[in-house]
C-alpha cells in the first residue's frame, strides 16, 4: 500500500488580515472514506475546504494528495488533482438538459458539431452506473427535483475524474426521501473509492453515513475520531465545549387565553382541513417532513396566500387577512423559513430592518422618520435579543447567520406581536446561536406571546415545544403533548406509520 | 486595517462621483475659456433643469428595481399638452401647467399598475407606455410643432432671478430638495429603497409593496410631465418630437451616480452630479466644435468608463 491517505492537510494556517481564521488545522481522509467535518459556523470548515479547492491560498502548512506534496494555488490546479466541491447553490444551467450540463465543457470532442445521440447515451450510462436511471438525459435541469439536480452536479464532477468530493450541507434543501437517495449514492461512490468530505449541521446524518469525524472549533483542530467511538452528546460537547442538556434553556411561562385559533383551513392539496389553537405563552410545534404543507398553512393564516375556505379567530375576533399588512396590523408576525430571500434585507442597514414593520411608531408629521426614536427602538430590541453587532448602520449581511435571524426576529418584537409564527427559526445557524435563539423564544413566551414554531429538527421540537402538531401531506395527523413527545413517535406520525402497529 | 491612509482611500472611494465631476470641471475650464462664463453656465442650467427633474423620477423607479422607458415620450406629451391647453382649449396658464402634470400622472400610474398588479416586467410595461404616450402626442398635435401664444409659457423659460439665476434652475433645485428629503427622511423613501433590496421580505414585513411600486411610476410620470412644461417654456412651442432618447440619458445619469439597476442603492445628489457629468461632456465638445456624430461616440465611451469606475471602486470598498 503506497499511501494510506488520499488527502492529507497538515498544520494549515490561514490569516485574513490580522484575524487568524485557521490555526494549525489538520485533516486526513482515506480513499473510500466518508469523512465528516463538523464545527459551529465560523469554526473554519468552509475556509479549510476553500483552501483544499484552491479558492484561497494558505499562509502555512502542507497538502498531500496521494502522498505527494501539492501546492494547490488555483481552483484549476485543485480540479486537475480531482478535488470537486458541491455547494448548496449548484453550478448548473437550468435551461439546458442533463446531458448538456454533465458535458458542458466537452460538448464536442472531435469536431465543432455535437453528436447528440452519443452525448445523451454517455450521460444516461453514467447516471445508470450511479443507480439513477430515472433521470433522463434529455430532461432540462430545471424540471428536476433539487435532489436530482444535486445528482447531476455530482455526475458532472465525477466525469472529470473527481476523486475527492466535498459536500457542503448537501441535505439542507432535500426532503426525507431525497436524502435517502443521496445516501445511496454516497455509499456507491464510497465503494468506487471516492473520498468524500461531508459538511453538515445535522448530527443524525453524520452518524448514519460517516466513517470518521474531524471536529473544528474557532479555527483550531479539536479532534479526529471514528464515528463508532463517540455518541451525539459527546460530539456536541466537542463542538461547543458544553453539554447538550443546556441546549434548551428552561422556560417559565404562564399559559393564558387562546390567541390564535384556526378551523378547517383549506387550500388545494397542500392544506386540507387544518385546525389548531395556540394560547398566550405557549410554544406550539409544527412537525412533519419537508413538503407536508406546514409553511403553506402558515402563509394562509398570515395572508401571504389566499385560503379557499376555513375560519381564523385571532384575539377573540374572526379575521380574514387578505395581505400580510392586515395580519401585521392586528399583531401577527411571521418569520419566514428562508432568511436571506424573505427574512431580512441583506444589503440594507440593521436599523432599517428592525423597524421595517413598525414605521408607524417612528414617523411624525408627513411621514418623516424620527431618527432618534428609530435608533432607540433598534438599540433596545437588539439588546433584548443579545444581538452581536458593530454598528446599527452596518449592512445586515455583515452579521453571522444567527445574528441575522435575530434581526429578522427583532422586527416582530418592535411591532409588539401577540403571536409570532417561526418557520424553521434555527436553519443554517450554528449550535451556539441556536441556544441564544431558543432563549429569545422563551423570553417571548414568558412575556405572553403565543409562538407557533415549524421545525424539521426533532430535537428542537422535543426540547422547545409545549405541544406539537404533526402534519403529513397537507393534513394534521397527530398532536402530542410535551410528556408524550419522542423522536420515534414523531417520525412514525410524519411518515404515516401507524403508532399502534408493530 | 484602520490606518489613516485607508481612511483617505475610503473617503476618495465614497465620493468618487463628486471627484469625477470636479476633475471634469477643471479639465473643461482648462481646455475652453468659454466654459466658465456666466452665459455658458446659466445656459447649461436652463438646458438641463428638465433632465434633472426627469432623473429624480427615474431614480425612484430604479431604486425599487424597476426601469421607466417612457420618460422621454411623456415629456413630449407634456410639451404638446401645454400648447394644446393654451391654444386650442384656451385654458390659460393654470390649465397649461395642470394638464401636462395630470397627463404624466395618468401615464405613470397606468405603467405602475401593470408593473405592480399584473407582474408585467417594468421594461415591457414602460416600453408600451413609451410608444403610447408618443402616439398620443402626435395625435393631439397632428404631428406638427404648435406655437404657444406670446407672453405665456415662454416667459418662464427666460425669466431669471436677479437677472442671473434662471427660474427653471431654481425649480429643478426645489424638486431635487424635495426628492432628497423624501428619500432621506421619510418612511416612503425608506420603503422604496427596501423594496428594491428585497421585495418579498418587505411584503412579509406587512407593507403593501404594490401600492408603493405603482406610486414611483406615477411620480416619474409627473416629473416627466413637469419636464415637458419646462421644455415648451424654453422654446415656446409644443412639439411631439422632443425627448427622444432621454430615457437613456436619465438611466445613464442615475448609474453614473452610483445607482444599482437591481434596486436598493442610489443617491439623489449623486444622480444630479451624473446629469452634470453628461452635461459638461456635451457642452465642452460643443465649445470645442466637435461634430455631432463623433460626440455620441465619445459620450458613450465616457458613460462606460464612469460606470466601470463605479464598479471598480464599490468592489474596492467592499474588500476594505
Amino acid at each position: 500500500m503506497a499511501n494510506e491517505y488520499r488527502v492529507e492537510m497538515k498544520n494549515i494556517v490561514k490569516r485574513f488580515g490580522g484575524v487568524l481564521a485557521l490555526n494549525d488545522v489538520s485533516l486526513r481522509v482515506k480513499p473510500g472514506e466518508v469523512h465528516a467535518l463538523v464545527g459551529e459556523n465560523g469554526a473554519g470548515k468552509s475556509t479549510l475546504m476553500k483552501i483544499l479547492s484552491g479558492a484561497f491560498g494558505r499562509d502555512e502548512g502542507t497538502i498531500f494528495i496521494d502522498g505527494k506534496e501539492e501546492k494547490i494555488s488555483s481552483p484549476r490546479e485543485a480540479k486537475e488533482l480531482g478535488v470537486a466541491t458541491i455547494y448548496q447553490e449548484f453550478m448548473l444551467a437550468p435551461h439546458l438538459t442533463v446531458a448538456e450540463n454533465i458535458f458542458i465543457d466537452r460538448l464536442s470532442e472531435k469536431n465543432k458539431f455535437i453528436n447528440w445521440k452519443e452525448l445523451n447515451r454517455k450521460a444516461e450510462e453514467i447516471l445508470k452506473q450511479l443507480g439513477f436511471e430515472e433521470i433522463k438525459a434529455k430532461a432540462t435541469v430545471e424540471s428536476l427535483s433539487v435532489a436530482y439536480q444535486q445528482v447531476v452536479e455530482i455526475c458532472k464532477n465525477l466525469t472529470r475524474n473527481a476523486r475527492i468530493l466535498v459536500l457542503d450541507e448537501p441535505t439542507a434543501v432535500l426532503t426525507f426521501s431525497e436524502i435517502e437517495k443521496l445516501f445511496l449514492l454516497i455509499e456507491k461512490l464510497k465503494k468506487d473509492g471516492v473520498s468524500i468530505i461531508y459538511i453538515s449541521h445535522r448530527l443524525e446524518e453524520i452518524f448514519q453515513i460517516c466513517d470518521r469525524i474531524t471536529v473544528l472549533k474557532d479555527g483550531t483542530f479539536v479532534k479526529e475520531v471514528g464515528t463508532e467511538e463517540i455518541d451525539k452528546h459527546q460530539l456536541v460537547n466537542l463542538m461547543v465545549g458544553r453539554d447538550m442538556s443546556t441546549l434548551f434553556p428552561p422556560r417559565d411561562a404562564k399559559i393564558g387565553e387562546t390567541v390564535l385559533e384556526v378551523k378547517n383551513l383549506n387550500r388545494g392539496k397542500q392544506v386540507q382541513n387544518v385546525s389548531f389553537a395556540v394560547r398566550a405563552g405557549e410554544v406550539l410545534g409544527i412537525s412533519g417532513l419537508v413538503g407536508a404543507g406546514r409553511t403553506e398553512t402558515m402563509r394562509l393564516i398570515f395572508g401571504a396566500d389566499r385560503k379557499e375556505s376555513g375560519e381564523i379567530i385571532f384575539m377573540g375576533e374572526k379575521v380574514n387577512f387578505k395581505s400580510p399588512k392586515q395580519a401585521v396590523r392586528k399583531g401577527l408576525g411571521l418569520l419566514p423559513e428562508d432568511r436571506k430571500q424573505q427574512g431580512v434585507l441583506l444589503e440594507q442597514s440593521i436599523r432599517i430592518n428592525t423597524t421595517l414593520s413598525s414605521l408607524k411608531k417612528i414617523i411624525r408629521l408627513l411621514g418623516v422618520i424620527s431618527e432618534k426614536k428609530d435608533k432607540e427602538l433598534t438599540r433596545d430590541v437588539l439588546e433584548q435579543l443579545a444581538t452581536k453587532y458593530n454598528s446599527m448602520e452596518d449592512h445586515t449581511s455583515s452579521l453571522s447567520g444567527g445574528n441575522q435571524q435575530k434581526v429578522a426576529l427583532a422586527k416582530w418584537l418592535v411591532a409588539d406581536c401577540k403571536c409570532i409564527i417561526l418557520d424553521e427559526p434555527t436553519r443554517g445557524v450554528d449550535v451556539g446561536a441556536k441556544v441564544e435563539i431558543y432563549k429569545n423564544i422563551n423570553d417571548l413566551a414568558e412575556q405572553g406571546v403565543a409562538i407557533v414554531m415549524i421545525s424539521s429538527e426533532m430535537t428542537e421540537i422535543i426540547g422547545m415545544c409545549d405541544r406539537t402538531l404533526i402534519m403529513r401531506q397537507g393534513k394534521v395527523v397527530g398532536e402530542l403533548n410535551k410528556s408524550e413527545l419522542g423522536e420515534e413517535k414523531l417520525i412514525r406520525y410524519s411518515m404515516g406509520v401507524n403508532v399502534h402497529e408493530e | 486595517m484602520k490606518s489613516s491612509k485607508n481612511k483617505i482611500g475610503k473617503i476618495l472611494i465614497d465620493n468618487n462621483t463628486y471627484i469625477m465631476l470636479l476633475l471634469l470641471l477643471i479639465i473643461c475650464a482648462i481646455i475652453s475659456p468659454d466654459f466658465f462664463t456666466v452665459q455658458n453656465i446659466t445656459n447649461l442650467l436652463r438646458q438641463y433643469s428638465g433632465t434633472i427633474i426627469v432623473c429624480m423620477g427615474m431614480l425612484y423607479v430604479i431604486l425599487t428595481g424597476g426601469i421607466d422607458l417612457s420618460v422621454g415620450s411623456i415629456l413630449a406629451l407634456g410639451s404638446v399638452m401645454v400648447a394644446y391647453a393654451l391654444t386650442t382649449k384656451e385654458l390659460g396658464m393654470i390649465g397649461a401647467i395642470l394638464l401636462p402634470l395630470v397627463c404624466g400622472l395618468i401615464c405613470g400610474a397606468v405603467t405602475g399598475f401593470f408593473v405592480a398588479f399584473t407582474n408585467m416586467a417594468p421594461f415591457v410595461a414602460s416600453l408600451a407606455m413609451m410608444t403610447i404616450a408618443r402616439g398620443v402626442a402626435y395625435v393631439v398635435s397632428n404631428g406638427q410643432p404648435v406655437q404657444t401664444p406670446a407672453n405665456t409659457i415662454g416667459r418662464l423659460g427666460v425669466a431669471k432671478l436677479g437677472g442671473v439665476l434662471p427660474w427653471l434652475a431654481i425649480l429643478a433645485l426645489v424638486v431635487v430638495i424635495i426628492f432628497f428629503c423624501i428619500l432621506r427622511y421619510t418612511a416612503f423613501g425608506r420603503i422604496v429603497i427596501a423594496i428594491g433590496s428585497n421585495e418579498t421580505s418587505v411584503r412579509l414585513a406587512g407593507i403593501p409593496t404594490k401600492w408603493y411600486k405603482l406610486s414611483v411610476y406615477a411620480i416619474s410620470g409627473v416629473c416627466s410631465g413637469l419636464a415637458g412644461i419646462i421644455a415648451s417654456s424654453r422654446t415656446a412651442i409644443g412639439t411631439p418630437i422632443i425627448g427622444e432618447g432621454l430615457e437613456l440619458d436619465a438611466i445613464a445619469a442615475c448609474v453614473i451616480g452610483g445607482a444599482s439597476l437591481n434596486g436598493g442603492r442610489g443617491s439623489v445628489l449623486k444622480t444630479v452630479v451624473g446629469v452634470f457629468v453628461l452635461a459638461f461632456i456635451s457642452n465642452i465638445m460643443n465649445l470645442l466644435a466637435v461634430p455631432a456624430y463623433p460626440q455620441d461616440i465619445i459620450k458613450g465611451v465616457i458613460i462606460v468608463l464612469s460606470v466601470l469606475l463605479q464598479e471598480f471602486t464599490t468592489r474596492k470598498s467592499e474588500t476594505i
